[in-house]
């Protein structure tokens, strides 16, 4: 097979393109499919300052070293969930990467920040760990951008995870979530940072191979609380339909943009406010991250037959 | 041939000369969710693996909370 570009032997086929490509024009129609995203959703401004998540992976070493080379100024944001021998291994990596490129990088340990490792959330709240796990990055990560004084924050968040995620919600006429599923948040009140995805249009397959023609070292292993997760099922599901018709996949997630999600942005009336315990965006008077962390701080006292509820000190 | 699956980790041996495609044919694994490697060289599902060769199958999909 010859790159479509040059016709040197390719080293990646992309077949919702037609195309394949030797690792040099790869590396190349990456970036700019990167670029071209960024530019059509209006998602960074030139010289803006830019707080990436980043957890070690493919996904956001992608993103971040895309960034980089396209030269964005750019500031990591770690998050260590605090996950077994998982978690160690990502910070590893990503610490690695930052010093690599002598770029800054923010590093929040959850357990210091709330006092509950994401294990320790879930088997308090009763929550499945990776509800507990994305309420707790989504809050986190806002929080840091705002005391950042960052105006956007980028999340490595690709085709397969929007495709399997509007699956999921196309499942269960989830309308809420899919308003909600474009590839840019914009800032709608004062105590949100504006979100982008510009990873959108690449596949996990795709950074994979831009990560290794880079020679950017990640954090190869799943996280363990991910295994039978429902996700997971969706992107199998969505990538059986790609191998038998190419293009599915991007077609699915583009077209819900085109065609639909405008008919259901007109009807979108959610009026935020402040939360009442930590000031943070929400629709009801306490956020979802404190009524959460509130639950998990009930611990359940037993004297003799009686059972009650009390509440722990918060942590400091 | 050997082949290196990655998740879970086991290595498989397969007689003969093969494509990359039929390699994951006969392994059930979706072309579309990993990169085939031999070495540091990526490898496209027409090239051929030869009987005394070993490749790797790098996992792509992942995630549970995003």
């Amino acid at each position: 097979m010859k790159c479509s570009t040059c016709q040197a032997k390719a080293a990646i086929e992309i077949r919702r393109h037609n195309a394949a490509f030797c690792g040099p024009c790869f590396l190349a129609h990456l970036e700019r499919q990167v670029q071209r995203t960024i530019e059509s959703e209006k998602m960074l401004a030139a010289g803006e300052r830019v707080l990436v998540a980043v957890s070690g992976g493919k996904d956001s070493l992608c993103l971040w070293e895309v960034l980089r080379r396209l030269g964005y100024e750019t500031t990591g944001l770690h998050l260590d969930l605090g996950i077994g021998d998982y978690s160690p291994e990502g910070r590893k990596k990503t610490e690695a990467y930052a010093e690599a490129h002598d770029l800054p990088l923010q590093v929040i340990e959850v357990k210091e920040e709330t006092g509950f490792s994401i294990p320790e959330l879930a088997g308090r709240t009763r929550r499945p760990p990776c509800s507990g796990c994305g309420l707790s990055k989504r809050y986190l990560m806002n929080r840091a951008a705002l005391e950042g004084g960052f105006p956007v924050l980028a999340t490595g968040h690709n085709l397969d995870d929007v495709a399997a995620t509007l699956l999921g919600n196309v499942l269960h006429w989830q309308v809420e979530q899919l308003t909600r599923m474009t590839p840019v948040r914009p800032a709608s009140h004062p105590r949100l940072v504006k979100t982008v995805k510009p990873l959108i249009r690449i596949t996990e397959r795709e950074a994979v191979a831009y990560c290794l023609l880079r020679g950017t070292d990640y954090h190869e292993d799943e996280c363990p609380n991910a295994a039978g997760a429902t996700l997971l099922l969706y992107k199998d599901i969505v990538n059986q339909i790609e191998a038998v018709s190419p293009g599915s996949k991007q077609a699915f997630y583009q077209e819900f943009g085109k065609r639909v999600r405008p008919h259901l942005a007109a009807s979108e009336t959610v009026t935020l406010r402040e939360c009442e315990a930590c000031g943070q965006a929400t629709t009801g008077e306490v956020c979802a991250y404190c009524r959460m962390m509130e639950r998990a701080r009930q611990v359940t006292v037993r004297r003799g037959r009686v059972t009650r509820t009390v509440l722990e000190v918060p942590p400091a | 041939m050997k082949v290196l699956i990655r998740r879970p980790r086991r290595e498989v041996e397969l007689p003969g000369r093969r494509r990359v495609r039929d390699v994951l044919k006969e392994l059930q694994i979706n072309p579309e969710t990993v990169i085939v490697v031999r070495g540091e060289t990526l490898l496209t599902s027409d090239d051929v693996v030869g009987e005394e060769e070993r490749i790797e199958v790098i996992p792509a999909i992942s995630g549970g909370a995003r």
